[in-house]
């Protein structure tokens, strides 16, 4: 039940995706963050398995940062959606990783971009795509919305037209979602779209 | 659904008179869902040599990197482009290596020889060489080609009816065909000149 949605606007790019830790019925947090920011200008979003899924991303984001501490220069982000499609691809035959990713960046000459890679290793550079159940109800949303060089608004709207239809229509849909945002200043977080809040514990 | 089956691809090669066209169609899938309407199967090893790689998208681009690797090494070693026929002889051997795990690819080589001689070929996804004088097919929309194919060739065409032979036979089996489609990539190529077009079919 996991969704994670991405779309390129003018200047910027977003990754969307679900903030739910699941085990089979078991919903652990309702606040767990699976958009990693992969360095300043990256943002990677994942969906799949538990441990997969943290244990690839956290792999795939030291070894960008060695990257830039060795060489002095931050990777661009055909080069990271590359390294990562190349790590996929060398665990597939021998111990795959079940972890679906959309990596968004934003480089200086190039602007933002937004590639797709799947579990088994298929790259590819899109404008708009989705994983998981959500993908059934986001895509289709955005064939019929999207359109190139959408401004910040506009894509914000896109991204909530799109998480209402999956809480309408999913049948176990994911409460809350984390809306990050990669642009010339940088990766981050740019809103929470929550319709169940986690309440802290109280300290002892 | 067969592995093959899960991108969905359409690959054709046809020869002319001193030239010949490669053409694949444009979607890249998985299974039902349509991810992109904008992907590449055929590669370019050299001016005159290209190759198509159908069936499972993440292998195709594996194979792809590997092939090209292997002929960059060639072109140090020799300082010369490999000629058509040796490198169908590569693929066929980088094939059968992974015989009991294979790659599950089914290339198409298209390339002017000595004298630009046009040679075209195709494989299975171990490696099983199948040489042709006039046309060979891969991919889920295979069947549809052989026929079509078989009925509108005619020896010795001039480049711009070879274009247009190539074209009409891509677009109407992909249209019989539910996983291959959105559109056609033609590519020409005679001594002289490479001509790349984009065709517009039944975008479904």
């Amino acid at each position: 039940m996991e969704c994670v949605f991405g779309l390129v606007g003018d200047g910027f790019a977003l990754i969307v995706a679900d903030t739910s830790a699941v085990h089979s019925i078991l919903v652990h947090k309702s606040d767990e963050d699976k958009v990693m920011l992969l360095d300043s200008h990256k943002l990677l979003g994942a969906s799949g398995e538990g441990g997969d899924r943290v244990q690839f991303t956290e792999y795939i984001q030291k070894n960008v940062h060695l990257y830039q501490f060795r060489n002095g220069i931050p990777l661009t982000t055909a080069a990271a959606a590359n390294f990562t499609r190349g790590e996929l691809a060398t665990a597939l035959r021998k111990n795959p990783y079940s972890v679906n990713i959309l990596l968004a960046g934003y480089d200086k000459d190039i602007g933002p971009s937004l590639y797709y890679i799947d579990y088994i290793a298929t790259l590819h550079k899109i404008e708009k795509g989705a994983f998981g159940y959500g993908s059934y109800f986001c895509l289709s949303m955005m064939d019929r919305h999207y359109h190139s060089g959408m401004s910040l608004q506009e894509a914000i709207d896109l991204v909530d037209k799109c998480i209402t239809e999956i809480r309408t229509r999913l049948v176990v849909a994911p409460p809350n979602f984390v809306i990050k945002i990669v642009d010339k200043d940088g990766a981050r977080q740019h809103a929470w779209r929550e319709s169940v809040k986690n309440d802290k514990v109280a300290t002892a | 659904m067969s592995i093959f089956e899960y991108n969905g691809s359409a690959l054709v090669a046809m020869v002319g008179k001193n030239c010949f066209a490669i053409a694949s169609d444009r979607r890249l899938g998985v299974q039902l869902q349509t991810i992109a309407t904008d992907f590449n199967r055929v590669c370019k090893i050299h001016d005159k040599l290209y190759v198509g790689l159908s069936g499972l998208a993440t292998d195709a681009q594996t194979l792809y990197q590997r092939l090209v690797f292997r002929h960059k090494l060639y072109q140090l070693r020799e300082e010369r482009d490999m000629k058509p026929e040796t490198f169908a002889s590569l693929v066929s051997a980088l094939l059968y290596e992974k015989r009991f795990g294979p790659y599950f690819c089914q290339p198409v080589i298209a390339g002017l020889g000595d004298d630009d001689v046009p040679f075209i070929c195709t494989m299975d996804c171990i490696g099983a060489k199948e040489l042709a004088k006039d046309f060979v097919v891969s991919g889920t929309a295979s069947e549809s080609l052989y026929g079509v194919c078989e009925s509108m060739y005619k020896p010795n065409m001039e480049p711009d009816e070879l274009f247009e032979t190539v074209s009409q036979a891509l677009l109407a089996s992909v249209d019989r065909d539910c996983l291959s489609g959105w559109g056609g990539y033609v590519l020409l190529v005679t001594p002289t000149e490479v001509q790349e077009r984009i065709l517009k079919g039944r975008m479904d």
